[in-house]
């Protein structure tokens, strides 16, 4: 029996690196984190403006609120351990980001080397939210509509596509010359011949972001199908698969990494097309929202709409790196986020 | 780990009359087309392997072993001769044999238990093997694992995966290609005592590709050597030792002398 002693001692070695319990430090971070928040918004109320902005005492008093929450975490971080921790790691990028917004406050509303009403202080930002959430909230709504619809169309379209393409050469024959000829013409070349030819805009809309997306997603599937390791199919055909087995249960299961990277380039492309749709037709959404702002002179609006774009599209990003994280178990995707 | 996982499960489970097959192997070439040039592989080969019979293929690297293997799987078809099962040609894959390739090949997608599940579910009789994949991963000793996915295991325990995929299937015959190449030299000591184990409980015919000439004395029950590219037939022995074999006997060294010989690496020896 000695010589089995080997895999026995294998067997218990562990599955997965066990993360050892860190020691919440009492490193002083957070303090200065929030020391620079509390500055920022002393600069905030105490500078006196060159000019009337509203919201700017409100700004002050939120810049100060988020600072005694960043104490109030330091200081109990015995119970908030998670929340401390990931604040704890953030603590220089919370300092760096309070120093950027009182530099923007400084130079647009306290020296006036910015020139109004072009790019206004945070507190016109903060008074946009304010006074127009309720339509921010339906543009955001209307744009996230119409992506979910276009993407998960044109990444179904996507799919099939380059799935058939790589699988079979009788459709990949007429498949091919139709993805060398269309793909590289971006969708928003077409927007001109879409907002006319299509019924309502939101399917014109829907139809520009599906094509956005068709093009890498069916592009990476065909090289992916085509890229699975023929022993794969080898061991499956050696234990009794049929065709449809290795399509079904090889072939794209191998697949799914390159789909994923394919709808990660495609989303950039698919949201540029997007927003520009809903600029020049859709007339809902982030786009409209943004072509609103602009033709009224609505310049806290603006600001506020991209900067609720960066976090919404991040999301939206992050969201589709989760699902494949969660799709993809036990295979190393290439992107990560 | 196989002795005592055998003595666990009981004796009707395990006593499936599973004898192995024969293979006749009659005049075999085959060749591969490289950048326009033919390349000759197999050289007019024939071998009759008997039902039960463990039979060892030892020859030089890329002479052309693995390629017979695939030829036996009936992943492809010889350019000339013919392959038979039980006096059958052979015609394509078969899940009654079974390979254990030169890489494990586990899908990263499906954890142990669904990679061994894999013939199975292929042919479409998951549901009354459940039991049967269980008990095959219980016998490569990776029972706790199942639910583990191949990147978390060493690269010994994947291999025993391969096997355990294998023989999930209870293949007539079970062809092996180089399956311990790659463990550690414990590891490989005690796999090779379980192969033994396996083939004796089960009465498959196996087929064993190996590089190491103690490896093949030591498992077969005859060892065939391959010449150099394109593979001919060189020696064909039988290995006539009771098992449980000892790796100090003195008639396998003398074995293995003239192994090495036909190999021609006498002089280093
Ligand atoms: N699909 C293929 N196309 C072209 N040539 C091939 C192909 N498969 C194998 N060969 C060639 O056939 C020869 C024999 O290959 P094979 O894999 O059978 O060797 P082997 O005896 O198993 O070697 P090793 O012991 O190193 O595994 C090699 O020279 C290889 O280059
Ligand atoms: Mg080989």
């Amino acid at each position: 029996m000695s010589n089995h002693s080997a895999i026995e001692t294998i067997s218990t070695a562990e599955i997965s690196p066990i993360k050892r319990a860190s020691t919440l430090s009492a490193n002083p971070e957070l303090i200065y984190a929030a020391g620079a928040w509390a500055v920022s918004g002393v600069i905030t109320l105490l500078w006196p403006n060159t000019q009337e902005f509203e919201r700017t005492t409100d700004l002050a008093v939120l810049q100060w609120i988020f600072a005694a929450l960043l104490l109030v975490v330091h200081v109990f971080r015995g119970q908030l351990a998670g929340l401390f921790r990931k604040l704890h790691y953030n603590a220089w990028r919370l300092v760096a980001l309070a120093v950027l917004l009182s530099i923007w406050q400084v130079a647009s509303a306290k020296l006036g080397l910015w020139p109004q009403p072009y790019f206004p202080p945070p507190q016109g930002v903060l008074d946009a939210y304010i006074k127009d959430y309720v339509r921010l909230a339906d543009s955001i709504r209307a744009s996230l509509i119409l992506l979910f619809f276009g993407v998960g169309l044109g990444a179904l379209a996507g799919f099939l596509t380059g799935l058939s393409t790589g699988w079979s050469p009788r459709v990949g024959y007429w498949t091919i010359p139709f993805l060398r000829l269309f793909g590289p013409v971006p969708a928003t070349a077409l927007i001109p011949i879409v907002l006319f030819v299509f019924p309502t805009s939101f399917s014109g809309g829907a139809f520009l972001v599906a094509l956005a997306t068709w093009f890498p997603v069916a592009v990476l599937t065909w090289s992916g199908v085509s890229s699975v390791d023929s022993s794969y199919y080898d061991v499956a055909r050696t234990l009794g698969a049929k065709e449809r087995f290795l399509l079904l249960k090889v072939a794209i299961p191998a697949t799914l990494p390159h789909l994923f990277v394919g709808l990660f380039m495609a989303l950039g492309g698919a949201i540029s097309v997007l927003v520009v749709a809903e600029m020049l037709g859709v007339k809902a959404g982030l786009g409209f929202y943004l072509d609103w702002a602009q033709g009224w002179a609505a310049y806290g609006h603006l600001y506020g709409a991209l900067i609720v774009m960066a976090v919404l599209f991040s999301g939206v990003t992050t969201l589709l790196f989760f699902v494949r994280d969660r799709v993809l178990v036990g295979q190393s995707g290439g992107v990560q986020w | 780990m196989v002795a005592s996982a055998l003595a666990q499960t009981s004796p009707e489970t395990l006593a499936r009359p599973s004898a192995g097959a024969s293979l006749d192997i009659d005049n075999v070439s085959h060749a591969f087309n490289l950048d326009g040039s033919t390349l000759h592989v197999l050289d007019h080969v024939s071998f009759d392997v008997k039902p039960g019979e463990f039979v060892a293929l030892l020859g030089p690297s890329g002479c052309g072993k693995s390629t017979l293997l695939r030829l036996i799987a009936g992943l492809e078809p010889p350019n000339a001769g013919a392959l038979k099962v039980n006096g059958q040609t052979i015609t394509g894959p078969d899940p009654s044999r079974v390979v254990v390739f030169q890489d494990p090949t586990l899908y990263p997608w499906r954890t142990v238990w669904r990679n061994v599940a894999l013939g199975p579910e292929a042919q479409g009789k998951l549901k009354e093997s459940r039991g049967r994949v269980d008990e095959a991963i219980d016998l490569v000793g990776l029972g706790q694992f199942s639910k583990a996915y191949p990147h978390q295991l060493s690269g010994g325990m994947a291999q025993r995966v391969a096997l355990a995929r294998a023989l999930v299937n209870d293949p007539s015959i079970l062809i092996l290609d180089e399956p311990l190449g790659k463990l550690d030299s414990l590891t490989r000591l005690t796999m090779q005592s379980e192969l033994v184990s396996l083939w004796q409980e089960k009465g498959f015919t196996a087929i064993l590709v190996t590089h190491d000439v103690e490896e093949a004395l030591f498992l077969s029950t005859r060892v065939i050597i391959f010449s150099n590219r394109p593979a001919r037939i060189k020696a064909d022995f039988e290995v006539d030792l009771p098992y449980p074999r000892h790796r100090g006997d003195p008639r396998l060294a003398e074995l293995r002398h003239r192994s090495l010989a036909e190999l021609g690496l006498d002089s280093t020896w």
